[in-house]
């Protein structure tokens, strides 16, 4: 996020989109009902699904799943064509302009209504909102990043609020809303294949020079490594032969899991280092027990780049240790001797090899967490990013084309299916399927579906249907709601069981390799 | 206004409705058909009179004579004799308690004659569905004159110059409420008529709305000027049907005529009223839980500050006045606020309407100057007590209220000097009580109504009445204890130190108004066990006195149980075993003789 | 006319905002009011009445927590009066349920009433005890609602419909038979909560508590621990409240960023896993297609021996590291850290994009 969550209450306007705020991050809804229930916030909610926010909301436009990109546009044609944009801002900050009021020409209200079934009059209303408002908040989640398009999506996003000056200012900016407890910090810390900690390429030679220091190490890797995404299809290839996982269960998770689970059962060599005996755990060779949030010490970051504190409250179970002890032991079994003797002190490491971290210490967040970048001791810490200028100078409108989703429905998969989460599971359901209460609220896999498509495809309320794509099928009860719009079908992730993720198309975002979850095409049957 | 011989002006107020003044009306109208004086004698049905023990009531004019308890059976006799004949039936005039005197004109009536119409000024004179005829008597002209004639601070500054009070019940200055709500910024402002009548026995803002609805309508254009609101709401419960008809009815024709909507007499003020309906909870006649009500939320009262002339409905600006108020308005702006000064005491200006009821022979609507002493009120207009019996207290002000005994009678009506006596002017509710009755009982009731319609809110008000209410009850029941009394005083201090909204804070007035005046009467039930005015069924023995007893059999006639054994000349004796305690016996002994 | 914003209490002056409460400017100021009602992130109700305070002028007793201060509002916090009304109001509350049976109660020790009973050693006794008209409601997987120790304080009212706003109760009926309802006074699980459990966290007494709390250690029995929840990316402080060596319940942190006190479902209900008992609690080493048992010296030599014969075989970018969005920075780093420093391969990712 851009901005502190607390600014969600300081917006004049909240544009809210690809996030279904109330179930996946109930206590940053609150924040926003709030805002809009007694500060005045007017919002929008630009969603295809009649999500609980959209009865807090000024309007609600409703897209086609996939075509974000279209009413973004639209928005941007609008808003240029009204001369509603911010004239200084653009002209201090930012530069391309040109490019961008070239692309969103096309995107006329009535070609867009065309493109994305947002009534002309409603997206030109909202265009007038979001741009009329002192400061606007975006605040947006997975429903925009997971398609082909996702990176465009985003980037449409930060031209529209640069294009209304709305960033680098208390109550304004594009914020994403991360849905689990540190993929904030899995990013900072470098677990990802082309940088290092704080973002820093791994092709650049300066910062691999910086590490084999801090590291003791010669010949770190320079060439930018696989994506999970594109490490699993490797490993079906054959050019990947083990994998080591922590803490994630792709087996529920990633998309075509069919496929996923072939590719794993290629390996040579896998081992997992989790809490539970997870599904991919299962087919692991070499099984390693950690421990979990309340056994350990240690930060998180949260999704307002906020670094806080976890602290050991109950020793685990059996053996079981933290998951960097366990990386050491191997390290040092593998002639490279890792060894600290506390969280502390790696996080003392963190803070030196990271410019954006090294301001922060365990003492100053010992009561209160600090947003990175924090680059000093002295330093309050980032609540706002791009105040003065943004990380690369000036802010560059991209002209993004309209890209519609990988796969299109047909005679025979006449659905569209999006895929999320319910609020009383979290992920793949490994933790809170442990909980008889969390059960007791949400058993099992649903099919959410309108009146509508229930009576045309015949299937009952409450009845057994099953649901299939090209790519496999499960078995869920139909759940008739008027949350979803005719020819759109919802299911939950969570259920392994019944597994949305084996329907689900993997074709991949070019650049941030994020498979299309949103949409893929599906056929519902009695 | 009218080119008839006679105006039969038939009472359409809902108690004469309910003693059947429609089908009477409908039986005079054939009547009158089938004898050729429909065309001569036409038929009004005016709002209520204010005289409803004696309903259905018709006032024929001009002559102005006046008629009481007709019956559909009497149309022949009446329009043979009077219409045809011109002979005024006097089995049908009204009869003076006293001294059996009947008198036929209402002027002459004492009811009629001590009083002075202000607010009540139209009622049983106009049909109030028809706006002319409100219109013939200076209706509008008040609006007018203040929308055409007057700047919205000339307005107000007439209402103070009038000294006119709140008249739902605290007696703020009207002037100054206005004022405030006038000085408040904000281009959106509410006015708002409280006609959510809660007390028991109280109907006076029913019968201004059934009789003279655009008086109300007019005050509030007038109010909306001085402040400058451009829309109103009228909150009453929705048991007053025929009210909310009137109203709407009203509403429509003023609209109608362009004194209601946009541009209001080409003066360019514009201004519409709207009628909400409330459930009827009582706690609604407060005004901060009256506008959450009016916004859909819960009507639960709310602290103040801020007050309402800042933040009151939807947090806006708003004034609130209660129905008698509003009537007096358009009056004051014609004839000027000095004007309606001129009567009354030197901080109470004015009339004051109230409703009688009780043990009182004129039960009825009554419109008297301030500063008349409340004994005129009970014997002069009321009639004083019926069958004989002593006048013990008349409870003022409802559950918010107190009583005020024999000894404190020559009280004027004033707001001051009502409160010194420990009762308050409250909204006009007049509840007199003979020698029959307990104040520990009355008590008892006040407290029970309380209890049941507190919010809810507040602790002192939820718990502390539920707590004074076992108490009392407690009493009743003989099993009072020592220390019962000064737990109920010290619960009445806190609960009328610290409940959140004035109607908690003077929950427990009946309560302190009866220990003041009646302590001993708490004590003679705590102690002995004895209900001095034998009303607490449980203190009684239900057995006849025999030296007291005179043998007239009428308890032997009463019982329904056939409990009560009497031969002529013989001492009457109830069978416990078959009484049900029904006190029909002791309503009906002359003589006492039953304890 | 510019009056100095000045109030005087206890006849002490103060500087105050204008729109400041009494309350406020006392609190700030160290002058002790007690309060049941009030919360800090809500609109104030003026519901319970514990904190009346004299106001010069003023006909009765005003409730701090919601009369602004006024220039040259002279307040006294303590009086005879005061005490009374306060004394009596306690009083009140003690005897409208059943609040007599503090030695069975989940809420001893964290028990906003016990707390005041205590401090004006009020003991009920001089009114009868009121049974309550409601029966408790445990048709849910969470929450208890004793309505017998329901003082229709209106904190739970407040946090549902102002802090989350969920709008799921409000007050209902009247007068002594006054209650707390969803919409419809249906059950909690057929009505529009969603189990946040705010309305657990502001009781002030025993009558909202977790489900399971009979078989957990009382709050007050517990130590806490300060963490960070561990399901989404919010980031909301909780406290974990231990004993023997088990989390026994969680709750928000009402001093702390970003949630001030707020949970959801999960955060606050969702951790059984904690002690679950099928939590890994040794290495396990695949043979034959099933596990077995192995130490970590065992494991640990065969992971290292395994990957370095594969890496020498097949190069380092035939190994693949997931590290996760779920354990700590230092965790992640060290993964990181583990697959280019040691395996030599950037081929290292997690589940940002799932």
């Amino acid at each position: 996020m851009t901005n502190p969550i607390a600014d969600m209450e300081k917006a004049e306007v909240i544009l809210l989109t690809g996030t279904n705020t109330t179930e996946n991050h109930p206590v940053i809804a609150a924040y926003i009902k709030r805002a809009v229930q007694f500060k005045g916030t007017k919002l929008i909610v630009v969603d295809p699904r009649r999500i609980k926010m959209a009865a807090f909301a000024e309007q609600w436009l409703r897209p086609y799943p996939g075509t974000d990109v279209a009413w973004l546009n639209g928005l941007m044609h609008v808003i240029i064509k009204e001369n509603l944009h911010d004239k200084e801002f653009i002209a201090n900050r930012c530069e391309d302009f040109e490019a961008l009021a070239k692309s969103v020409e096309a995107f006329t209200p009535e070609y867009v209504q065309n493109l994305t079934g947002i009534p002309a009059q409603d997206l030109i209303q909202a265009a007038r909102l979001y741009a009329g408002a002192k400061v606007a908040s975006i605040v947006y989640c997975m429903g925009i990043t997971q398609h082909v398009s996702g990176t465009d999506n985003v980037k449409a996003l930060a031209n529209l609020a640069m294009l209304c000056g709305h960033l680098g200012v208390e109550g304004g900016g594009v914020n994403p809303l991360r849905g689990q407890n540190n993929v904030q910090g899995a990013c900072d810390m470098g677990g990802l294949p082309n940088v290092f900690t704080g973002y820093q390429p791994v092709t650049d030679g300066a910062n691999v020079k910086k590490m084999e220091e801090a590291w003791q190490v010669t010949g770190l890797s320079t060439k930018v490594g696989l994506t999970v995404t594109e490490m699993i299809p490797k490993a079906h290839s054959g050019e990947i032969k083990a994998l080591y996982i922590v803490g994630e269960n792709p087996l529920i998770s990633d998309a075509d899991v069919n496929h996923v689970e072939k590719s794993i059962a290629h390996l040579d060599f896998l081992v997992v280092q989790d809490i539970f005996m997870t599904e991919t755990a299962q087919m692991a060779h070499v099984v390693l027990p950690s421990l979990c949030f309340a056994e350990k010490d240690g930060t998180f970051s949260n999704t307002e780049r906020k670094v806080q504190r976890i602290r050991k409250a109950v020793d685990g179970p059996g053996s079981a240790k933290t998951d960097w002890e366990i990386i050491c032991a191997i390290s040092r079994k593998m002639g490279y001797a890792m060894n600290y003797a506390s969280s502390r002190e790696i996080f003392e490491e963190i803070a030196r090899v990271t410019p954006s971290y090294g301001g922060i210490t365990y003492e100053r967040i010992e009561h209160e967490g600090l947003h990175w970048p924090c680059p000093t001791k002295d330093h309050p810490g980032t609540k706002i990013l791009h105040t003065a200028q943004f990380t690369r100078g000036k802010g560059k409108f991209h002209a993004i084309a309209f890209v519609p989703p990988a796969e299109k429905t047909d005679a025979e998969y006449p659905l569209i299916l999006t895929t999320g989460r319910v609020l009383y599971h979290y992920h793949t359901g490994t933790m809170t399927r442990k909980s008889e209460g969390l059960n007791e609220r949400a058993p099992e896999c649903f099919i959410e579906m309108a009146k509508a498509d229930a009576e045309k495809y015949g299937v009952k309320a409450g009845a057994v249907a099953t649901i299939a794509s090209r790519r496999g099928e499960i078995k869920a009860k139909v759940k008739i709601s008027e949350t979803a719009v005719a020819g759109t079908v919802f299911l939950p992730f969570h259920f392994v069981e019944a597994s949305a993720n084996k329907l689900t198309n993997a074709a991949l975002d070019p650049i941030s390799k994020i498979p299309e979850f949103k949409v893929c095409a599906v056929k519902v049957l009695a | 206004m009218s080119k008839n011989r006679i105006q039969l002006m038939l009472c359409g107020g809902t108690g004469c409705h309910s003693t059947g003044s429609k089908k009477f009306e409908k039986a005079l109208q054939q009547e009158l058909e089938a004898k050729g004086l429909a065309e001569e004698i036409k038929i009004v049905e005016t709002g209520c009179n204010g005289f409803c023990a004696v309903g259905p009531v018709m006032l024929v004019q001009p002559e102005g004579i006046f008629y009481q308890k007709l019956k559909v059976e009497d149309v022949p006799y009446l329009v043979e004799e009077h219409f045809l004949k011109g002979r005024p039936v006097k089995k049908f005039f009204f009869v003076e308690q006293k001294n059996k005197a009947t008198i036929p004109h209402m002027n002459d009536i004492p009811f009629f004659s001590n009083q002075v119409y202000r607010a009540m000024r139209n009622k049983g004179v106009i049909d109030p569905e028809v706006i002319d005829e409100y219109i013939a008597r200076e209706g509008y002209f008040g609006a007018a004159k203040a929308l055409n004639e007057m700047t919205p601070e000339q307005v107000v500054e007439q209402i103070k110059i009038s000294q006119l009070r709140g008249r739902g019940g605290a007696g703020f200055p009207t002037g100054m409420k206005w004022a405030f709500a006038a000085a408040s910024p904000g281009e959106e402002k509410y006015v708002l008529c409280n006609a959510d009548e809660g007390d028991p026995g109280a109907f006076m803002d029913r019968s201004i709305l059934e009789s003279d609805p655009h008086a109300v309508l007019e005050g509030m254009i007038i109010a909306a000027r001085a402040i400058n609101a451009r829309q109103g709401y009228i909150y009453c419960r929705t048991e007053y049907q025929l009210a909310i008809r009137r109203l709407d009815i009203a509403i429509r024709q003023a609209k109608e005529y362009g004194l209601l909507g946009e541009n209001i007499l080409g003066s360019g003020f514009s201004f519409n009223i709207d009628i909400y309906q409330g459930a009827g909870a009582f706690v609604c006649g407060e005004e901060t839980a009256l506008m959450r009500s009016i916004e859909g939320k819960r009507g639960m009262p709310r602290p103040r500050p801020p007050f309402p002339a800042h933040k009151g409905l939807w947090d806006k600006p708003t004034i609130l006045n209660n129905v008698e108020t509003l009537a007096n308005i358009p009056q004051i702006i014609i004839k000027g606020g000095a004007w309606y000064a001129s009567i009354g005491t030197e901080k109470s200006k004015g009339t004051k309407v109230f409703a009688l009821s009780g043990d009182v022979n004129n039960i009825g609507l009554v419109e008297v100057p301030m500063g008349l002493p409340i004994r005129k009120l009970i014997y002069d207009i009321g009639g004083g007590i019926p069958g004989g019996k002593k006048f013990k207290a008349v409870q003022l002000g409802g559950p918010s209220g107190g009583c005020i005994p024999e000894h404190k009678l020559d009280t004027p009506i004033d707001y001051e000097e009502i409160t010194k006596v420990g009762a308050i002017m409250g909204s006009g509710g007049a509840i007199v009580m003979d020698e029959n009755t307990c104040m520990v009982d009355m008590a008892r009731f006040f407290m029970d109504f309380i209890q049941d319609e507190s919010c809810g809110k507040c602790t002192p008000c939820r718990e502390g009445t539920r707590r004074m209410l076992e108490l009392l009850e407690k009493i009743c029941h003989g099993e009072g204890q020592d220390g019962d009394i000064q737990s109920l005083e010290a619960l009445a201090e806190v609960i009328g130190q610290s409940a959140l909204c004035g109607l908690g804070q003077t929950a427990a007035n009946p309560v302190l108004s009866t220990l003041r005046f009646f302590r001993e009467e708490y004590e003679t039930h705590i102690k002995e066990k004895v209900c001095p005015a034998k009303r607490c069924v449980a203190l009684l023995k239900f057995e006849v006195n025999p030296e007291m007893c005179k043998k007239c059999g009428l308890c032997f006639k009463a019982c329904p149980s056939e409990a009560i054994a009497w031969k002529k000349k013989e001492v009457a004796v109830i069978d416990k075993s078959k009484c049900v305690k029904c006190m029909s016996c002791f309503d009906k002994c002359k003589f006492d003789a039953i304890f | 006319m510019n009056k100095p914003n000045i109030i005087v209490i206890n006849g002490q002056e103060y500087l105050f905002t204008p729109g400041e409460t009494i309350l406020t400017v006392a609190r700030r100021n160290n002058v002790d009011i007690p309060t049941l009602c009030h919360m800090k992130n809500a609109t104030p109700t003026g519901a319970c009445r514990m904190c009346v305070v004299e106001v010069q002028g003023a006909r009765s007793l005003m409730a701090a927590c919601t009369v602004p201060a006024g220039p040259n509002m002279v307040v006294r916090t303590e009086s005879e009066l005061i005490a009374k009304a306060r004394r009596m109001i306690i009083e009140l509350m003690l005897t409208s349920g059943n609040h007599e049976d503090c030695l069975v109660c989940p809420a001893t020790g964290d028990c906003r009433l016990q707390e005041l009973a205590y401090k004006y050693q009020i003991k009920a006794g001089r009114f009868p005890k009121t049974k309550s008209r409601y029966d408790l409601e445990a048709v849910n997987p969470f929450i208890i609602r004793n309505f017998s120790k329901c003082l229709a304080c209106g904190r739970c009212v407040q946090a549902c419909n102002e802090v989350q706003v969920n709008t799921a109760i409000d007050f209902g009926y009247r007068g002594a038979r006054t209650k707390i309802i969803t919409k419809g006074d249906r059950t909690l699980k057929d009505s529009d909560c969603v189990f946040c459990g705010e309305c657990i966290q502001v009781c002030p007494v025993g009558a909202l508590i977790p489900k399971d709390a009979y078989k957990k250690a009382r709050i007050c029995d517990t130590k806490s621990v300060r963490s960070t929840c561990t399901y989404c990316g919010v980031g909301c402080q909780v406290n974990l409240h231990v004993k023997n060596n088990e989390v026994q319940h969680i709750t928000g942190r009402g001093d702390a960023a970003p949630n001030f006190g707020s949970l959801c479902v999960k955060g606050r209900f969702g951790f059984d896993f904690i002690a679950a008992k099928e939590r890994l609690k040794t290495p396990l080493i695949k043979e034959n297609g099933a596990f077995r048992e192995a130490s970590w010296d065992e494991a640990i030599g065969l992971v290292a021996e395994r990957l370095s014969a594969i890496k020498a075989k097949h190069g380092a970018d035939s190994l693949g590291v997931l590290t996760s969005a779920r354990i700590s920075n230092e965790e992640n780093y060290v993964v990181q850290k583990f697959a280019r420093a040691v395996l030599k391969t950037n081929n290292v990712d997690h589940c940002a994009r799932l």
